[in-house]
């Protein structure tokens, strides 16, 4: 048990703190609503430090250069990450890409072509956005519609996406469609890689009650695309997909976004009964609360730091990590506006304290409960894989996937 | 960085899992909730003695082994796990944390040694009555080397040896170390709700006493022990609550209803999972604990006071839901559940209740907050 760095890390966390101090791009000049995520001027932003990161060693730290990464370690990467948030640089642009697709490509896919695309994903070139969920595929993600049918060497792609994050600015997706009917669900499922501007992909965007403009529903008619776009086996899909919503867990199960300190500076200002906010004696045990599951989240996340750095790949409690954060964020969010009392209601930037992020967040939590695995299904994984309890009982199982009924 | 125990440890918690569970099954816990004017298990305090455990984290100039603590908070998730009914929390992680933070070089030497070798039981002995304790309602006295008072409950009193009490004196609160054999000391059993520790009421009538620590300066010299024995006790806390999941998953494997595990519900499923994750809370910020401990890190209060907050957070909860998953059979006094009930409440009350620890907790948090702001 050593939270203490090494000499070696302590080094590099000064080097990397004064390195970022140095090259952080300035944004005093966006106003209040152009800082925030997948406004253009924020993406510009982003993407020149990405490239900046990846030319001076600092993108991908982990991985091995031969991909446009630093060959260092898991370790680093978090040390660089972590100094990156001190810094309040937190740009999510490229996570989707190099945490969760890009490691399955890499893993599944020898096609030099498409292993092409990595380096350039690396430096802020390319965007990737996820193309999984459907609207009847969500929560069941092995319920997918969206058909793929070969046609010599290539493949023609049919159906609709939903709720894809990014979907909108993406250069690149990874898809997963149905390549057989007439099997069992999970068995059927064929993953594949293409570029978003590929003819017969049109992307709309989908209004968010945060008022954002983040997801999107993607529909493909007759989509083309040759089969050394494909990742993973024909029919093997499954396993590309359990790769990617493991390391997705592991991503999330860090946690960003506001916390514990950014509640103290809002109850400290904020008056309450007595005295500031701070002050009362519930607010007080409320906080304490708060506070061992953020302090949890962070600690956890060492603790897969830990195993990563073993060689292991992230486990289903990572599971924990992420129910925590989300429900951490509504919580903390609603506190925030209780604490505010009437002036609570206000999300005008430029009236609302600290520029309106709680009520922004407010209005993003709901949204963290269900992106990313919802907190039941969280629950099932940590019920059955973590602890051996009995999977649900599957109406679906053994049942080809042509004869499984369908509700909304 | 490092987020685990190393290789050695965990030989070490493994073998201390192994020797508990063959020395402490839970009958030798039902034993003493059968008998609770013993108060703990002598034969067993006696082979865990044996063992060297006592002087884990003492210093070998006082007969310890000098391990070091994160092997004693391994030890302690352990023996927190078996609920063995021995003194050890009284004796090691405050008496022993006492005499090692104040102690006189002649306390030290005297008493240390008997403690490494498990012939001594010592306590602290703070407690007089309901509520959240306050410098101005200490009424035990200490003057001309003499206690008088009540203190009640008092974890282990009856068991113990030696008692360090804290009361007041002219000079302001103070710790008091007193062989509780001597003239002026009156003992008795109390009752409570976990009889696998035995809990007492001291009377002091002009019982002799000698300073421990400067007098005065009691209240700080107090949370400093509390604070290094609420991360040992997390560790308890831990193994207990770790514990009782299992069992509760054991049970909801076994256990049929409507024609199926009643494991197999999600009703019962999502408790289970919520269980796991308070779990994984406490385990978490124990961990921290357990390196603030074993390297005095300047983080040791905040992360003393997370470590008790969620360890008595994760521990209610799983005793609670372990006795909801057994349904009836969970509420009766054959089955073990109520053993983890009652310890979970106890651990949680011995250094003082949550809701105490809490306040301290962002006392802490706010102090962190001020120091940082007035970092570069
Ligand atoms: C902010 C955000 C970003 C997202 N980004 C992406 C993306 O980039 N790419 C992508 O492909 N998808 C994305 N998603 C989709 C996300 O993965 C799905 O919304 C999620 O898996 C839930 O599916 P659903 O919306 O269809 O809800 P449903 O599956 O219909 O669930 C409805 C309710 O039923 C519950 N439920 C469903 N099944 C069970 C069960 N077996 N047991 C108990 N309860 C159950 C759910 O927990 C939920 O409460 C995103 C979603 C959000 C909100």
């Amino acid at each position: 048990m050593n939270f203490d760095e090494s000499p070696e890390e302590a080094a590099y966390r000064a080097k990397v703190r004064a390195w970022i101090a140095e090259n952080a791009p300035d944004m005093s000049g966006l106003t209040a609503t152009e800082r925030r995520q997948w406004h253009d001027k924020h993406k510009d932003v982003a993407r020149v430090w990405q490239a900046t990161k990846a030319a001076a060693g600092y993108a991908c730290i982990s991985w091995s250069p031969e991909w446009g990464g630093a060959g260092g370690t898991a370790i680093e990467e978090a040390i660089f990450g972590q100094e990156e948030l001190r810094a309040g640089l937190q740009f999510n642009y490229f996570r989707t890409g190099l945490d969760m697709l890009l490691p399955a490509l890499m893993e599944h896919n020898k096609d030099e072509a498409s292993l092409a695309r990595v380096p350039s994903a690396v430096r802020g070139e390319e965007i990737w956005c996820q193309l999984f969920s459907e609207p009847a595929s969500g929560s069941d993600s092995a319920g997918v519609r969206c058909a793929a049918v070969r046609d010599g060497d290539s493949w023609v792609i049919n159906g609709q996406k939903v709720w894809n994050s990014g979907a909108q600015i993406a250069d690149y997706g990874m898809l997963v469609a149905r390549t057989n009917p007439d099997v069992p669900k999970h068995k059927g499922l064929t993953v594949f890689w293409l570029d978003m501007k590929t003819p017969g992909v049109e992307v709309r965007p989908i209004r968010m009650m945060s008022g954002d403009n983040e997801l999107n529903e993607v529909f493909l008619t007759d989509v083309r695309l040759p089969d050394s776009q494909r990742v993973g086996e024909e029919g093997g899909g499954w396993k590309v997909i359990i790769t990617t919503l493991m390391n997705e867990r592991a991503s999330l199960g860090s946690g960003t976004g506001l916390n514990w300190r950014d509640i103290i500076a809002l109850a400290a200002e904020t008056p309450s009964f007595d005295g500031p906010a701070i002050e009362d004696p519930a607010f007080r045990e409320w906080l304490a609360d708060l506070y061992v599951d953020a302090e949890a989240i962070r600690l956890l996340s060492f603790r897969t730091l830990t195993s990563l750095s073993k060689g292991a790949t992230p486990g289903p409690e990572g599971s924990a990590g992420k129910l925590l954060w989300s429900n951490l964020a509504q919580n903390l969010t609603d506190k925030a506006l209780d604490l505010l009392d009437h002036a609570g209601l206000m999300d005008d930037p430029d009236e609302a304290t600290m520029n309106g992020a709680f009520q922004h967040r407010f209005l993003w939590a709901p949204g963290l409960r269900l992106g990313g695995g919802t907190d039941e299904i969280m629950k099932n994984i940590i019920a059955e894989r973590v602890l051996g309890l009995p999977g649900d009982i599957r109406v679906d199982k053994n049942v080809p996937f042509r004869e499984i009924p369908n509700g909304r | 960085m490092n987020f685990d125990y190393t290789d050695e440890q965990k030989a070490l918690k493994d073998e201390a899992r192994r020797f508990l569970a063959a020395v402490s099954p839970l009958t030798v816990v039902r034993a003493a909730l059968d008998n609770p004017a013993e108060g703990y298990d002598k034969a067993l305090w006696a082979r865990i003695g044996e063992q060297g455990w006592c002087g884990a984290a003492i210093p070998e100039e006082f007969d310890g082994i000098g391990m070091g603590y994160v092997e004693l908070c391994a030890l302690a998730e352990e023996l927190g796990r078996s609920l063995a009914p021995v003194p050890f929390a009284s004796t090691v992680y405050q008496f022993a944390e006492a005499l090692l933070l104040a102690g006189s070089p002649e306390q030290k030497a005297e008493l240390l040694p008997q403690v490494a070798g498990g012939s001594l039981i010592g306590t602290l002995a703070v407690s007089e009555g309901p509520g959240v304790l306050a410098p101005d309602r200490i009424a035990t006295r200490f003057a001309d080397n003499k206690l008088t008072g009540v203190k009640l409950p008092v974890t282990d009193g009856l068991a113990a040896d030696r008692a360090i009490v804290l009361a007041q004196s002219d000079r302001g609160p103070g710790l008091y170390l007193v062989d509780l054999t001597s003239e002026g000391v009156e003992r008795s059993l109390v009752s409570t709700i976990d009889p696998t520790r035995g809990e007492a009421q001291i009377t002091f009538a002009n019982a002799p006493a000698q300073p421990l620590g400067t007098p005065g300066e009691g209240l700080t010299l107090l949370s400093r022990i509390q604070d290094r024995a609420a991360i040992l006790v997390a560790f308890e806390q831990l193994g207990g609550a770790d514990r009782a999941l299992e069992m509760a998953r054991d049970y909801a494997l076994e256990r049929y209803a409507f024609g199926r595990p009643i494991g197999s519900y999600q009703a019962i499923k999502h408790k289970l999972a919520d269980v796991f994750i308070r779990n994984e809370v406490a385990r978490a910020n124990a961990y921290y604990g357990a390196w603030a401990l074993s390297t005095d890190a300047p983080e040791l209060p905040l992360a003393a006071a997370a470590a008790r907050v969620a360890g008595s957070n994760a521990y209610l909860l799983a005793s609670r839901e372990n006795i909801q998953t057994h349904g009836g059979i969970g509420f009766t006094w054959e089955a073990d559940c109520h053993f983890f009930y009652r310890r979970a409440r106890h651990l949680g009350l011995i250094l003082g209740a949550p809701r105490d620890w809490k306040r301290r907790l962002a006392d802490r948090l706010e102090q962190r907050v001020a120091l940082e702001g007035q970092q570069p």
